[in-house]
């Protein structure tokens, strides 16, 4: 089961949640995906191999997408 | 539809900014972080320790070469010469802030307890069982890359070099923090060095480098088993 999460005040909270043959759940999650995009934040999946890539669509495929906020110089 | 992982990255790069961190992107008029400009910035930085010993030892020097009764002013000099690389290096070391130390979100007095808990179960998961025990101990998160083996805490982060002799310290933070707890503020720099380690070097501000037992000698006593963690890793890239 695939995850779309952001990081906030709570820890982090599950936005959406999808099978990847579900194509409406992975809609649903689009759209919650989207709607995150639109207040800053910034999608980030990890990929097979440990890194992580920043993301503007949300792929079907996708493991774990973890909704975060830009960093800057201390 | 796309299947193996390489035909999944492909798909993905059409949606990604430029594959470079935006963060970094946004900062055009800086000069990107490579290999070349660590080398060239760690000598820099070696050439300036060496300056500031060289400024401060020679007057306490000559002074008491002229006079043996001048040893007060000779001790100012030789003061300022040990006193400002350790200061420099005592930066360098408090810019991580490891979770759990007294500078750590997670000991402000309107921390959520129950917050702190769920972001470091996610940090856990995003680090992996190796590096999960050593988080929980150090409160510095550990990060294979390829300029270095990373070590990073909730505003900065600590690179050594292959080798593990040199290292760089660096401020970087979250934009906006607001009320995120302290595992939170790990896994977004987490997050962002995954991303792009370049970018994210770039975007952070260098406040020192210089060898690694400088920093050592003035970073937290609980947070020096993951400096020698990354240190043992970094010299099997040597």
């Amino acid at each position: 089961m695939a995850k779309l999460v952001r990081l906030d005040s709570t820890g982090h909270t599950t936005l959406a949640e999808w099978a990847a043959d579900d194509l409406e759940a992975h809609q649903a999650a689009v759209e919650a995906f989207r709607s995150e995009l639109d207040r800053g934040m910034t999608g980030s999946m990890t990929m097979p191999d440990g890194t992580a890539q920043v993301i503007r669509e949300l792929p079907p495929e996708a493991d774990l997408v973890v909704m975060r906020r830009q960093i800057a110089g201390g | 539809m796309v299947g193996s992982p390489v035909e999944m990255t492909t798909a993905i790069n059409a949606g990604t900014v430029g594959g470079r961190l935006a963060e970094a992107a946004a900062l055009h008029w800086r000069e990107g972080t490579t290999e070349r400009t660590l080398r060239r910035d760690g000598r820099r930085w070696s050439a300036w320790t060496a300056w500031v010993l060289i400024v401060f030892i020679t007057p306490g020097v000559v002074l008491l070469a002229i006079e043996l009764l001048t040893f007060p002013a000779a001790l100012l000099c030789f003061a300022h010469a040990y006193a400002v690389p350790r200061i420099q290096a005592g930066r360098g070391a408090r810019s991580p802030v490891a979770i759990g130390s007294e500078r750590s979100a997670g000991k402000l007095a309107e921390a959520d307890g129950q917050a702190e808990r769920v972001a470091l179960g996610l940090l856990g998961d995003l680090v992996g069982h190796d590096q999960r025990e050593l988080l929980a101990r150090t409160g510095l998160a550990l990060e294979r890359g390829r300029l270095g083996v990373w070590l990073l805490g909730e505003q900065g982060a600590i690179l050594l070099r292959p080798g593990g002799r040199r290292a760089f310290c660096w401020c970087v933070r979250i934009a906006r923090p607001d009320e995120l707890p302290a595992g939170d503020r790990v896994a977004h720099l987490l997050l962002a060095l995954r991303e792009d380690e370049e970018g994210f070097a770039t975007v952070a501000n260098l406040q020192f480098s210089g060898a690694r037992w400088r920093v050592r000698r003035r970073i937290e006593a609980r947070s020096r088993p993951a400096l020698e963690a990354a240190r043992a890793l970094a010299r099997e890239r040597d």
